[in-house]
């Protein structure tokens, strides 16, 4: 690191708390509706990785576009997706973004720049690669953001879509979140090289390698990207290393989990760190924090509420976003 | 443009693109070579793109994963890119992009997003390309709910279809035929709406369906018939899925007989669901069985006899139907 490398200020620290705070306890609520069977879906859960969506997207805005993976509701609420609309689709509800149709592996909410969502490794980043082409045509600044894991980054994809961004100079940030396991295989079983981040020298772009779940250093690398993208200089790649506190798939057995690893990584929680870090710095007070958790349960319980509540999608739905028109 | 022009259909589609840029800002051509310092596409196709068009045409490294992504991407972001997939062999390689996303977008995000791109790829066998340059796969497609697939079989046909598949806001598969790319014919230059099929020529005694250079072969075995006293009927499909079953039906409850034809391979291909349909729907009507006609379950071999008796031709389509006239 630099000692130019650019800080999040108080207020941003905070904001990147909410943002993570929102996604810890979401995590929570959805274990537990799934665990009392009123949720039933495969869920990939994002706990232990919150900061790297949080301390990301205070650098982004609504116009600029995010695809993501099966583990990636992080990723979305993150970049501000509707709770609401979140647990309806998660319930498979009509009032879903999707209408039921989509599921937790396909949340999709362009207003807000959230494009696709995929269940297929490797694939967020030739869409977002041509995300970033349709921005640079446009000529708005706008940046696009390809999320994949560790595991993605040994597929094909990965080399096609970031030789072509390199090639074209396109405005697109590619951020592997290495949570050190590739569905059950743990990272150094597929991959010789310690840092995923020396593969962009072969691409001709910068590649740097953080600590994802530090919100500075995160945040200092996120923000040197985008800028880079937005003044037109080209894509990068981060590698945030991170782990995975609930396995790849909720309700797994997780027998390959390294246990040294997983006690480790569970002491170092980026949560309660970098909560204990606000009050000693007197960014915000037990009591404001408190405030911000009890307001932030509060929204989610409202929305569980009207999913709960929503109709299901009509069957006629099958018919319907086949094809713009509605199939016979 | 109103005057009708003899054009072959690699000039068609060329001009097709070239006024589909101009009307519309936001089409995009991508793929290898397309750009006219590679030579305008390795068929000349997308020549003088580039030079017209300039950054909204972009000559890509090999990569078909990438360039699907890319246009499914620019797609999301309010463009209508045409990506070519060189050869259809060549479309193995980015499955993942076309049936996972491009054609599943629209119905996973409940219609928030949809893509429009265009995908534009060439086969068939004719010129000894062997077996991994030369299969027709459109039944891959078909059988995927959200993707169209056209493939034209005449110049006139190339136009119209590329014009409205680039105007579509679904993604269209748009399969173009080899041998047929030089053959010349009148190009009227008006959009052909998908999912309509043409009676290529009307006859009384027997249908045959088909699609791209199977058109032709049932023309030429419509002229043979013609002076047996056999009168055929040929319906060009244009557009594979979704397909136009009114149509379809219409002519085989004419004449009462069918033959389905296609180059791909007769197992499980598209004939199947054609001739099925025909079956549910005018079984009693009908005075013979639906045939079909289609490709050897083998890969395209290379040596010219071998090539020739892969696929139907002319004289198999005569044959079939003597055998429904007579049945």
């Amino acid at each position: 690191m630099t000692s130019n490398h650019p800080k999040p200020d108080a207020a941003t620290l905070l904001e990147i708390y909410k943002r993570a705070t929102l996604i810890k306890q979401n995590d929570e609520r959805i274990i537990k509706m799934m665990k009392a069977g009123k949720l039933v879906m495969p869920y990939y859960s994002p706990r232990g990785q919150e900061i790297i969506p949080s301390a990301i997207s205070v650098s982004l805005d609504d116009d600029d576009y995010i695809c993501t993976i099966y583990r990636g509701i992080h990723d979305m609420l993150a970049k501000g997706f509707p709770l609401g609309e979140m647990w309806a689709e998660l319930a498979g509800k009509v009032s879903g973004t999707c209408k039921g149709k989509g599921g937790p592996m396909h949340l999709t909410c362009p207003s807000k720049g959230m494009m696709v969502t995929t269940g297929i490794v490797g694939s967020s980043m030739p869409i977002a690669t041509g995300l970033g082409w349709a921005a640079k045509l446009d000529g708005k600044g706008r940046v696009s953001v390809a999320n994949f894991g560790d595991g993605a980054a040994n597929i094909g994809a990965f080399h096609e879509s970031l030789n072509l961004a390199a090639l074209w100079k396109l405005p697109v940030i590619f951020v592997c979140q290495n949570n050190q396991y590739a569905e059950h295989t743990r990272f150094a079983d597929s991959t010789l090289v310690d840092k995923l981040s020396t593969r962009a020298a072969g691409y001709g772009m910068p590649g740097v390698t953080v600590d994802g779940n530090d919100p500075d250093a995160m945040f200092g690398a996120a923000k040197i990207a985008i800028d880079r993208a937005r003044a037109g200089e080209g894509p990068t790649l981060i590698e945030a290393v991170t782990f995975r506190f609930n396995g790849h798939l909720l309700g797994e057995a997780g027998h390959y989990m390294d246990k040294e690893l997983y006690a480790a990584c569970q002491a170092k929680d980026p949560m309660p760190k970098l909560r204990a870090r606000l009050i000693a710095e007197g960014i915000a007070s037990e009591a404001d924090l408190a405030a911000t958790e009890a307001g932030i349960d509060a929204e989610i319980e409202k929305a569980v509420d009207a999913a709960m509540a929503a109709p299901f999608p009509d069957i006629v739905e099958l018919k319907r976003d086949v094809f713009a028109e509605e199939i016979a | 443009m109103s005057e009708v022009k003899q054009l072959n259909v690699v000039q068609a589609i060329n001009q097709a693109l070239h006024d589909a840029m101009a009307a519309d800002p936001k089409v995009l051509v991508l793929g290898e070579e397309v750009g006219d310092k590679q030579e305008g596409g390795v068929m000349g196709v997308t020549k003088g793109l580039s030079t017209a068009f300039g950054e909204r045409v972009r000559s890509t490294p090999i990569s078909e994963q990438a360039i699907i992504g890319a246009a499914i991407g620019a797609s999301l972001g309010g463009y209508r890119p045409v990506a070519e997939i060189m050869l259809m062999n060549f479309i193995a390689v980015p499955m993942d992009m076309i049936t996972n996303h491009a054609a599943k977008l629209r119905f996973m995000s409940g219609g928030q997003t949809n893509v429009p791109i265009v995908i534009r790829t060439m086969t068939g066998v004719g010129f000894s390309t062997g077996g991994q340059h030369s299969d027709y796969l459109e039944a891959w497609f078909a059988h995927t709910a959200g993707i169209k697939v056209v493939a034209p079989s005449n110049p006139d046909d190339a136009y119209g279809l590329m014009r409205a598949a680039i105007e579509d806001d679904d993604p269209v598969l748009f399969i173009e035929n080899l041998p047929t790319y030089w053959t010349p014919g009148p190009v009227s230059f008006q959009k052909v709406k998908l999912g309509q099929a043409k009676v290529a020529l009307e006859g009384t005694d027997a249908t045959v369906v088909a699609h791209s250079r199977m058109v032709v072969e049932a023309l030429a075995a419509a002229k043979t018939l013609a002076t047996e006293g056999i009168s055929l009927e040929v319906v060009d499909l244009r557009t594979i899925s979704p397909w136009d079953r009114a149509t379809v039906l219409a002519s085989a409850a004419k004449t009462g007989r069918a033959v389905v034809v296609h180059e791909a391979v007769k197992q499980f291909g598209i004939g199947a669901e054609i001739a099925a349909v025909i079956g549910e729907e005018l079984w009693g009507k009908l005075k013979a069985p639906v045939q079909r006609l289609g490709g050897a379950f083998a890969p395209v071999p290379f040596s010219r006899p071998l090539e020739a008796a892969f696929a139907p031709t002319a004289a198999d389509i005569a044959a079939a139907v003597r055998k429904a006239v007579t049945a």
